[in-house]
């Protein structure tokens, strides 16, 4: 298998008149199924290059799991990896991005397009325990050859960049270039600037079957009309697994939930990110298959959140009251000051995920036509722009800026039994 | 899985009877028939006392001779309370919320949800110490009740403008009045109850504005209202009562008038005038007929709202107009799980009391195992004439509700009123301008609009205190999201506003004080891949702790 997919002119379904013909199939040169972020992020690289993209989603815009998480554009929680370097290309592209998306949709809108909200507020990961103090440390360590900053502060230095923190520190270290988006008007401003290039979005638009051609995919059947295309982006986060499947050539993306709580307004108490090096509660739970991995974080409108749980349970949405207890546990354990504050919402969502815990950005070798950009479990927000211009490189014969061999879906042991369990999944 | 917890979870002794959630007329009505018919029963009430809406009263401490002239059915509510507050079979729980709902592990098919409750101590919500109860219903009964909805006009959030149903509550649990002189507006035959509450307490009601015409209110009443006054007995009481608030009303001179609505609430810093408008048939301001009313407090209600939190936590189906869907039992689409009262549809205090007995009665069927043989078929005998009485009941009392319905449900020319600068969502200040260009900016095409979920979460329209529970309808209705003027004259908009897992705010220390959970909760897992979890990242250091993490 080529480490990187040649530059393929097949994407071109080289048919003018799109959508001409009276019932006919809307004709295009690429379908993206899903308006995630991913999808959106994806739609709008194409579309900036020159592409005629129509996004098809069965529900809303936004309204899977991209609606349903955080907006932390992290590299503190990266080891050495693809991964780290997929992040650091996002933290480099979010930015100016943000920039050209504010001023492409200025016009017209009395109050300006929602606001990214695109803060880089900076990261503080605290270890409260000697073991985690020792661990944090050494993984800092392993980061800073690879470019990241990690600052080590002392007693002081921590208590001057959150005062209500607890004093129960054993080691804290400073990650400035940690930033937050707003995960929805990011993917709205995304889809926006798509249709300002010519993409079109088609909602309530489910995905049912492939139409094929000549042994590869050109289009999809959804429950709004056929679209047929050069090339089909399955971008449908979650539940790309089951679209994979459906159109011929399963990929094993599984959920794994994930629950966060939001507290009424509390400005001036919580002012970076501050996450916990500790798995709290892991240890004394019995409950193996729940993790809660603390982030205590204040947004724009100055609720706080706080994030969140880690369970393999399907897509079961059910409330677990032992989750938000454990999440309550983690938060108080950094801000015991928190105590009082009332919680008023809980809300949570299903993060992508593949056996190797990679994206898979690129073409199906099984089947030509089939494209992925999924898989980006708990950071598919931060990863969204890099996503999408690794794509757009792929799809379009660029040189990508990125290593594309260890997002492929073609990399070692990653389709290797896949068509059965993504059937199960 | 230890066998001792589970076989505890099957057996019926180990579980909290007929648990019957809101103390209103529906709860205090099913409460009662689930004793009647042997159940054990819990009742749990957030307030600091039973009543509901209907009946609520100066607080104890502080009791009043006349409390009964202005409530009606004043004696049954006192007996009711009485009995249940005096049964050993009965625990009563007041000044305590259900917060969060669980299902129970699905190896027990057919059993109600698991309940959680924080207790509040006399003191309220703010008190410092509150405790956690865990209830496992052997049968959960939702009587929730509603709330009433006001639409949205400029000025509605100017201090001096409240709800119908806060001047009503006010009145009745503080015997104070909201204003000197009142404008009561909006729709519904509950205008009437509140001017008439209003009067009580000595303020003057300078007119009463009744949004729907003559055309449409005689779609309920008839075009001789006077005929409902002597329809079958049972709407006797209904009627009496409508009919002495309307006495009331022109013992004081107040004028009631149809066709009118508020266009506008003005003041510098607090309410001063209220202009109000006649109102063309679909509800929309006759232009040029405004006139300008100098006021203190304007009290506005459109009709009401159902309170879902607990039934959508539970898993209820609902119906098309937003209420939820239950058989002429009681039964929603949960096994275990029965609604009644105006949660299930709005239709008075005495079909609620109807509805609560029937699911009170269906509720305590599936826990109750009375004495000897025969005992429980002379029950059972006995249990099914009653039901069919209340059956009769039932319909008799949903067909007059279905009529005032139609004859009050807003139209969808209220619209032209919500003027762009209308603040919308109050909590985070959200004007009907910005929700309608941001919806525009963000839809794909014109017959594929913006998502719900995304205007939330971009304009914060909701996601304030209030949770949407004040705009949600009016977010959505903006949004021409609800067909304002279908249903029963409720206005609410789609379940997505309403669902909100934790149903009452709850802090996070007691959140962490919770008990965590005695044994391995091995449900909850599936055939999913249980390999080492290498990082993911919305936000930590997992390879941090590797070697600490458990596997399985
Ligand atoms: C609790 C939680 C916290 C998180 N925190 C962060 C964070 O801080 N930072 C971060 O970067 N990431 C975070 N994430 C992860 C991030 O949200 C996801 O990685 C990202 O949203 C995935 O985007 P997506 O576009 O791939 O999927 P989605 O947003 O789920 O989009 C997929 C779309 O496909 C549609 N679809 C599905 N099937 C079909 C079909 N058959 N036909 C048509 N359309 C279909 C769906 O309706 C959906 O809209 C978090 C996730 C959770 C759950
Ligand atoms: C504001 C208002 C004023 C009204 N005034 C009149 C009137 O003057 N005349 C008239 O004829 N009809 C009036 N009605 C209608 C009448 O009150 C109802 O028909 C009747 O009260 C319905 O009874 P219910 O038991 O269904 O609900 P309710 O009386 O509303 O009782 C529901 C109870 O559930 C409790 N509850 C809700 N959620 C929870 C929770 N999570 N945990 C614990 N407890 C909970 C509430 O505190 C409440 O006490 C009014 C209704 C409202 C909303």
């Amino acid at each position: 298998m080529p480490s990187t997919q040649p530059p393929s002119p097949s994407w071109r379904s080289g048919i003018t008149d799109v959508g001409a013909g009276g019932g006919a199939a809307v004709v295009v040169d690429v379908v993206v199924v899903g308006a995630g972020i991913v999808g959106a992020a994806v739609a709008r690289a194409l579309a900036v290059g020159g592409a005629r993209v129509v996004v098809v989603e069965r529900g809303q815009a936004a309204g899977g799991t991209s609606g349903s998480g955080e907006g932390n554009l992290l590299v503190s929680d990266k080891g050495p990896g693809a991964e780290l370097a997929m992040a650091q290309r996002a933290h480099e592209l979010w930015p100016a991005l943000a920039r050209e998306l504010t001023e492409e949709l200025r016009a017209g809108l009395p109050g300006g397009f929602p606001d990214l909200e695109l803060e880089p507020k900076g990261g503080l990961v605290v270890a409260t325990t000697a073991a985690g103090a020792n661990a944090l440390r050494t993984f800092a360590a392993t980061q800073r050859p690879a470019g990241v900053r990690a600052v080590e502060l002392d007693a002081d230095g921590t208590r001057a960049l959150e005062p209500a923190l607890t004093p129960e520190v054993a080691c804290a270290v400073h990650y400035p270039d940690d930033a937050q988006v707003q995960p929805v008007a990011a993917t709205e401003a995304l889809l926006a600037s798509a249709r300002q290039h010519g993409a079109s979005v088609l909602t309530g638009a489910e995905v049912t079957a492939p139409l094929l051609a000549g042994g590869r995919l050109a289009g999809v059947r959804t429950t709004r009309g056929d679209v047929a295309a050069g090339a089909v982006v399955v971008a449908a986060g979650p539940w790309s697994g089951e679209v994979s499947a459906r159109l011929g050539a399963a990929l094993a993306v599984l959920p794994r939930r994930g629950v966060i709580l939001v507290t009424t307004r509390q400005p001036h108490l919580v002012h970076r990110k501050v996450y916990d090096a500790d798995y709290v509660g892991a240890v004394s739970s019995g409950d193996a298959d729940l993790q809660t991995s603390t982030v205590v974080e204040s947004t724009a409108a100055g609720t706080i959140l706080i994030g969140s749980s880690r369970e393999r349970v399907g897509f079961d949405a059910s409330l677990r009251v032992d989750v938000l207890r454990r999440l309550a546990l983690g938060a108080l354990t950094l801000f015991p000051a928190l105590a009082g504050v009332p919680v008023m919402r809980s809300y949570g969502g299903f993060r992508p995920y593949v056996p190797d815990h990679l994206p898979v950005v690129g073409e199906d070798p099984r089947l030509p036509g089939l494209w992925h950009a999924t898989g980006h479990e708990g950071a598919g927000i931060g990863l969204a722009p890099a996503t999408g211009e690794l794509l757009a490189d792929l799809l379009l014969g660029r040189t990508p800026s990125l290593d594309a061999a260890a997002f492929s879906p073609a990399r070692a042991g990653l389709l290797d039994g896949q068509a059965a369990s993504a059937g199960a999944a | 899985m230890p066998e001792v917890a589970s076989t505890k979870d099957h057996d019926d002794s180990a579980n909290d009877g007929v648990v019957v959630v809101g103390g209103g007329p529906a709860g205090l009505a099913a409460a009662t028939a689930a004793r009647r018919a042997g159940a054990r029963v819990v009742l749990v009430e957030a307030g600091d006392d039973v009543g509901g809406q209907y009946w609520r009263h100066l607080p104890p401490q502080r009791p009043a001779r006349d409390e009964g002239q202005l409530h009606h059915g004043w004696s049954r509510f006192t007996e009711m309370r009485r009995s249940l507050l005096a049964d050993e079979g009965c625990e009563v729980l007041t000044g305590a919320s259900v917060w969060a709902v669980e299902a129970r592990a699905p190896h027990l098919p057919g059993d109600a949800p698991v309940l959680r409750v924080v207790l509040a101590p006399i003191g309220g919500a703010d008190a410092a110490q509150r405790e956690h109860r865990l209830l496992r219903p052997g049968a959960l009964v939702v009587a929730t009740g509603a709330h009433d909805l006001t639409l949205p006009f400029p000025g509605w959030d100017l201090p001096g403008v409240v709800t119908g149903g806060a001047a009503q509550a006010f009145a009745k649990s503080e015997r104070l009045a909201v204003g000197e002189r009142v404008v009561v507006a909006g729709a519904g035959p509950f205008l009437l109850p509140v001017a008439s509450s209003l009067l009580s307490t000595g303020a003057t009601v300078l007119e009463v504005c009744e949004a729907a015409g003559p055309a449409q209110l005689a779609r309920g009443w008839g075009s001789h209202p006077a005929r409902l006054l002597a329809g079958p007995r049972v709407m006797a009481a209904k009627t009496a009562e409508l009919a002495g608030y309307a006495a009331a009303l022109l013992r004081e001179r107040v004028p009631y008038r149809t066709a009118t609505g508020v266009v506008a609430a003005r003041g510098e810093g607090r309410l001063e005038e209220v202009v109000l408008a006649r109102l063309a048939p679909d509800w929309s301001p006759v232009p040029g007929t405004e006139r300008v009313v100098a006021a203190d407090a304007l009290a506005v209600s459109h009709g009401f709202t159902p309170r879902l939190e607990v039934a959508l936590a539970a898993g209820c189906a609902l119906r098309e107009d937003g209420f939820v869907a239950v058989d002429d039992r009681g039964a929603t689409s949960v096994p275990g799980v029965w609604a009644a009262g105006e949660v299930t549809g709005i239709g008075g205090a005495d079909l609620a009391q109807v509805e609560g007995e029937l699911a009170g009665l269906a509720a305590a069927g599936a826990v109750a195992h009375p004495g000897t043989h025969e005992a429980s078929q002379r029950l059972s005998q006995q249990l099914s004439q009653q039901v069919s009485r209340l059956l009769d009941r039932r319909r008799t009392l949903e067909a007059f509700a279905g009529r005032l319905a139609a004859a009050h449900a807003p139209r969808a020319g209220w619209l032209a009123q919500v003027t762009d600068d209308t603040t919308v969502c109050r909590c985070e200040e959200v004007t009907a301008g910005r929700l309608r260009a941001v919806a525009a900016a963000t839809a794909s095409t014109a017959d594929t609009p913006a998502g719900a979920r995304s205007l939330r979460l971009t304009t914060r329209a909701g996601l304030g205190v209030c949770q949407g529970r004040i705009c949600g309808h009016a977010v959505d209705a903006v949004l021409g999201r609800t067909s304002v003027g279908r249903g029963a004259g409720s206005g609410v908009g789609p379940v997505s506003h309403q669902r909100r897992p934790i149903a009452v705010p709850v802090r996070l220390g007691e959140l962490a004080a919770l008990p965590a959970p005695d044994h391995q909760t091995s449900d909850h897992q599936t055939a999913d891949h249980q390999t080492a979890d290498h990082q993911t990242s919305d936000h930590q250091t997992p390879d941090l702790t590797d070697s600490e993490e458990p596997r399985s």
